[in-house]
């Protein structure tokens, strides 16, 4: 589903992606791990079209980027550690919006869908910006999910929440990933990832380091896993 | 749960046919111009401080230059300070649209959309234009009054038009590549001013002429200079938004 083959990004003289490899098979849950400076959001900035790669090959169910950008788009869903949500429309306003911009059709029934799903549907009418952080959080998935996408993209999305708005967002972050969707997930918390995704890469100085799947390892030992994958980097 | 998407979406194929791609950038262009316009309806940020300024410019311009009422009617300095006033209060209107998409991370949200990206910029200029011509029709009447000048004249109203589109198709463009610095406030007016002296020139002058009701023959070459300015740098903006955007 997503091909990546000696992926180089420069900021001027700053070489942040030297050389990586990245392979994630259809239906898989990838978690991204590592350091700050590592080069996780850059990455999964390409991924998303959002960046320019200035070397390399990247390809997402079938697509070639930066070339084909508008089929990738297509069938990405995208969440960061910001809500990418108009604090002066309501959530349904805000669904709509999105929903006019990815031409989803009978947008009424699958924005009821989609608050249903996120749990926000007493909320719909309320301005945006009147939400907590997790509920925000949780619209922002709503709007990634929108369009039906084949592969998701989370950017650190528990940056910010409390226990038990993660919890909540851990909720519907499995119910995105049961669905059969390809999901890459960018973390620093080794705890929630080893609960979430089916395989963990570690990112180091622009590289992969070290890729494990859940079942080849003990989750309670992912630390002492990152711990050398940085240590050997 | 699968969504069904309009004629220009096909599973596993992207559809690249000139009709469903013209219905994607209206579509797409119409979603953006109802988002800004829904949201400053409830909010009233851009407006409200859009027009301050420029009723705040008034009085201070009437206050600074001091004339006697009879320099104050004269038609060069009408213009002169109505298109200041334009200026100064577009720069805030521009800067606050675009910081708007920034501060939650939004022009990204925009960006990933699957449509082409001229849609947005376009969606944009268009709500900015409103925007605009919304504070020029409230500041007209109200310079009318404290200045005691009739400026309900048809040819005005075509400049301030014409005008107002080279200048919002320029700052649309020049306010989503400052959004992308830290010194964005300032940023723009530094790039936008020098691009845009052309159209205020022209509008200055044609106004004048306008005002002065001077023969078509004078005024004609200001009026092609904005027509040709508006038509060439919206051309420009549809070609180099993509880049500007992307990193």
């Amino acid at each position: 589903m997503i091909r990546v083959k000696k992926l180089i990004k420069r900021f001027g003289l700053k070489t942040v992606l030297r050389g990586l490899d990245f392979h994630v098979e259809q239906g898989e849950f990838v978690a991204l791990l590592g350091p700050n400076g590592a080069g996780k959001t850059t990455f999964l900035r390409i991924l998303a079209s959002l960046s320019r790669p200035s070397m390399g090959g990247v390809s997402i169910a079938g697509y070639r980027l930066p070339d084909q950008a508008s089929a990738v788009r297509r069938r990405l869903g995208v969440v960061s550690h910001l809500p990418l949500l108009y604090g002066d429309l309501t959530a349904e306003e805000n669904l709509r919006f999105y929903g006019r911009m990815y031409g989803v059709r009978g947008l009424n029934q699958r924005v009821e869908e989609v608050l249903e799903l996120v749990g926000l549907t007493t909320r719909r009418r309320d301005l945006v910006r009147t939400f907590s952080r997790g509920m925000q959080q949780r619209l922002a998935i709503g709007r990634a999910v929108l369009h039906d996408p084949d592969v998701m993209l989370f950017d650190e999305p528990h940056t910010g929440l409390d226990q038990d708005a993660s919890a909540m967002l851990d909720t519907v972050l499995r119910e995105v990933a049961a669905r059969g969707r390809t999901v890459v997930m960018t973390s620093h918390d080794l705890a929630r990832a080893a609960d979430l995704a089916s395989r963990f890469d570690i990112l180091s100085r622009g590289v992969i380091t070290s890729s494990v799947k859940r079942d080849e390892i003990d989750p309670n030992n992912l630390l002492a896993i990152y711990r050398q994958a940085l240590q050997e980097a | 749960m699968t969504v069904e998407h309009d004629s220009t979406y096909i599973p596993g194929k992207e559809d690249t046919s000139t009709g469903s791609k013209v219905v994607g950038f209206l579509r797409a262009m119409g979603a953006v111009v109802w988002k800004d316009l829904s949201a400053e309806l409830r909010s009233r940020e851009l407006l409200s401080a859009m027009l301050i300024f420029a009723l705040l410019v008034i009085l201070i311009f009437n206050f600074a230059l001091d004339l006697d009422p009879a320099t104050r009617r004269q038609s060069t300095i009408t213009s002169g300070v109505l298109w200041v006033i334009f200026v100064f209060a577009g720069t805030l209107g521009l800067n606050r649209s675009m910081a708007i998409e920034k501060d939650r991370g939004c022009l990204d949200g925009l960006l990933l959309a699957p449509v082409d990206r001229s849609a947005i910029y376009f969606g944009k200029a268009l709500g900015n234009l409103v925007f605009m011509l919304m504070v020029e029709l409230i500041v007209l009447p109200i310079y009318s009054l404290l200045y005691n000048v009739n400026l309900f004249n048809p040819g005005l109203l075509l400049v301030i038009l014409l005008g107002s589109i080279g200048y919002v198709a320029v700052g649309t463009l020049l306010a989503a590549m400052a959004v992308q610095a830290r010194t964005r406030d300032i940023l723009l007016p530094i790039l936008l001013f020098p691009v845009v002296l052309p159209v205020i020139l022209a509008a200055v002058k044609a106004s004048t002429g306008f005002l002065d009701g001077s023969e078509m023959e004078l005024i004609r070459p200001w009026l092609n200079l904005l027509l040709v300015y508006d038509i060439i740098f919206s051309a420009v903006a549809f070609m180099v938004f993509d880049y500007v955007v992307e990193e």
